[in-house]
């Protein structure tokens, strides 16, 4: 049996953030909002065959970028996960919280103990039963959890579209307005025309499962 | 070896990976009922009459709230029709613990399929699968613990409803007209079938449909008659290209008193 180099756990983990890092910076972002009705998720997208955003469950929506395969994979743990607690307890016990930690533990564990990490980066947004509240969370490639509000962005340009979001973001929104609002922020962080969008909401008025895929042509008030 | 899961997340999941009772079975999550050689005498309330009919845009489907043990009736508001998604429903007859359960089971799988897939299951996949289901349930059925369901749907690509009717051992037969399960359900369908004509309206199908179940009430004890002083009514739901909608008791109470009123 062949003993392997020593490598220092320091170098280890710069080496596989930085490789994560270079995937993701490749991939086109995404980013989630706020409006005055629920969470507007918005991904530049220029296949309509290929999702990046999906629903989990009735409240709870999904959203990554990376490679394909990989938040792909998540994706449907995600899922999984969730139908599996709310058939064995109650729907109302899924949460957007518990999902966000088994997000982070598993890309975590994968982080350490595989010998690539997964080159993702994952968005969860949640809304409350009457459309109120509105939660956001961001998961790295190393398991990582960020708890958001208002806005957030994941992907290669996400802190060029945060920055140009502070700018732009209002409270209360039409849905209208937070389409706008986001078209903008990606043609500042961009600094080029998008390739084709991909649009969806959780909104409180959708009845029990509040995700809708939007047809962006129809939202465009250009 | 045991490999160590990676983190909480299902990560893996049985091939092809969009069943969720295959998920479930697979996890180790299904309750496992050994039953002991012999016969046993179980006794748990009993769910009754149920049926299905095809009209001009889809189909309707309702149920009485009936639920008996024996000669007593156990419940009298229980609920029999169920949304299987948004196109389609689930009625149900026989052992009512069992079957609500069923019922819960393929609400899930439906929705599990829809959100992996990203594409809901066509009219006929969904038909099957539950045909599967009842399958499953066969070792309780040599118990005296039968579930037999009714299905009913829109199906968009031949762009009408369809009803699809089961037998104890998972068998599957599509009905032309009109399908009914339970206890009443002989009597329900010879009312039918006397009175139902194609291309009904959505109005006619829905009265048919009342008239049909208190037929059934009269000579079926299994099968509970509308009480329309506690507003007990039975659950009525209709599917059409635009979807299940629930009919609320407002519009199903007139014809409940109607059949009350007609029937001999």
């Amino acid at each position: 049996m062949s003993i392997p180099f020593y490598v220092a756990p320091e170098q280890m983990v710069r080496d596989k953030a930085e490789f994560a890092r270079k995937g993701i910076a490749r991939g086109r972002s995404i980013v989630a909002v706020d409006y005055a009705d629920g969470v507007l998720i918005l991904a530049e997208n220029p296949s309509t065959a290929l999702h990046k955003i999906s629903e989990v469950y009735d409240r709870i929506a999904f959203a990554g970028v990376g490679r394909y395969n990989e938040f792909e994979t998540l994706r449907k743990a995600g899922i999984r996960q969730a139908d599996l607690m709310g058939y064995l307890y109650s729907r109302e016990d899924v949460t957007a919280m518990g999902l966000a930690t088994a997000f982070s533990q598993t890309l975590g564990v994968i982080f350490i103990r595989d010998p690539k990490p997964y080159e993702v980066e994952i968005l969860l947004a949640e809304i409350s039963e009457d459309g109120e509240e509105h939660r956001l969370f961001r998961i790295t490639y190393d398991g990582t959890l960020y708890d958001e509000r208002r806005y957030v962005a994941i992907g290669g340009k996400a802190e060029q579209l945060v920055e140009a979001l502070e700018d732009i973001w209002a409270e209360d929104m039409t849905l209208e307005q937070a389409f706008a609002a986001c078209m903008e922020a990606f043609r500042r962080a961009e600094g080029r025309d998008p390739e084709g969008w991909e649009v969806a909401v959780l909104d409180g008025g959708n009845g029990r499962r509040a995700f809708r895929r939007l047809d962006p042509s129809e939202l465009a008030v250009e | 070896m045991i490999e160590k899961p990676t983190g909480p997340l299902p990560l893996d999941a049985p091939v092809p990976g969009s069943s969720f009772s295959d998920l479930l079975h697979w996890m180790g999550a299904t309750p496992e009922v050994a039953i002991p050689p012999g016969t046993h005498a179980v006794s748990a309330p009993e769910g009754t009459t149920v049926l299905a009919l095809r009209h001009l845009g889809g189909v309707v489907m309702a149920g009485d709230r009936r639920a008996t043990e024996g000669h007593l009736v156990a419940h009298r508001r229980i609920r029999k029709v169920f949304p299987a998604d948004e196109y389609s429903a689930i009625a149900i007859a026989g052992t009512a613990g069992l079957a609500m359960d069923m019922v819960k089971l393929f609400q899930v799988e439906l929705e599990h399929y829809e959100k992996i897939e990203g594409i809901r299951l066509s009219l006929d996949g969904k038909a099957s699968f539950l045909a599967r289901l009842v399958r499953g349930q066969l070792p309780m059925a040599f118990q005296g613990l039968v579930v037999v369901p009714l299905f009913a749907g829109y199906d968009d690509k031949e762009a009408k409803g369809r009803v699809y009717s089961f037998d104890v051992v998972g068998g599957r037969y599509e009905e032309t007209d009109f399908g009914s399960t339970g206890s009443g359900a002989r009597l329900a369908k010879s009312f039918l079938r006397t009175a139902y004509e194609e291309d009904m309206t959505l109005d006619a199908a829905m009265a048919l449909a009342v008239n049909a179940l208190v037929a059934a009430s009269t000579e079926d004890t299994g099968t509970g008659a509308p009480d329309l002083k506690r507003g007990i009514l039975p659950n009525v739901v209709r599917i059409d290209a635009d979807g299940l909608v629930e009919v609320p008791d407002e519009t199903v109470f007139p014809l409940a008193e109607d059949a009350v009123e007609n029937v001999r």
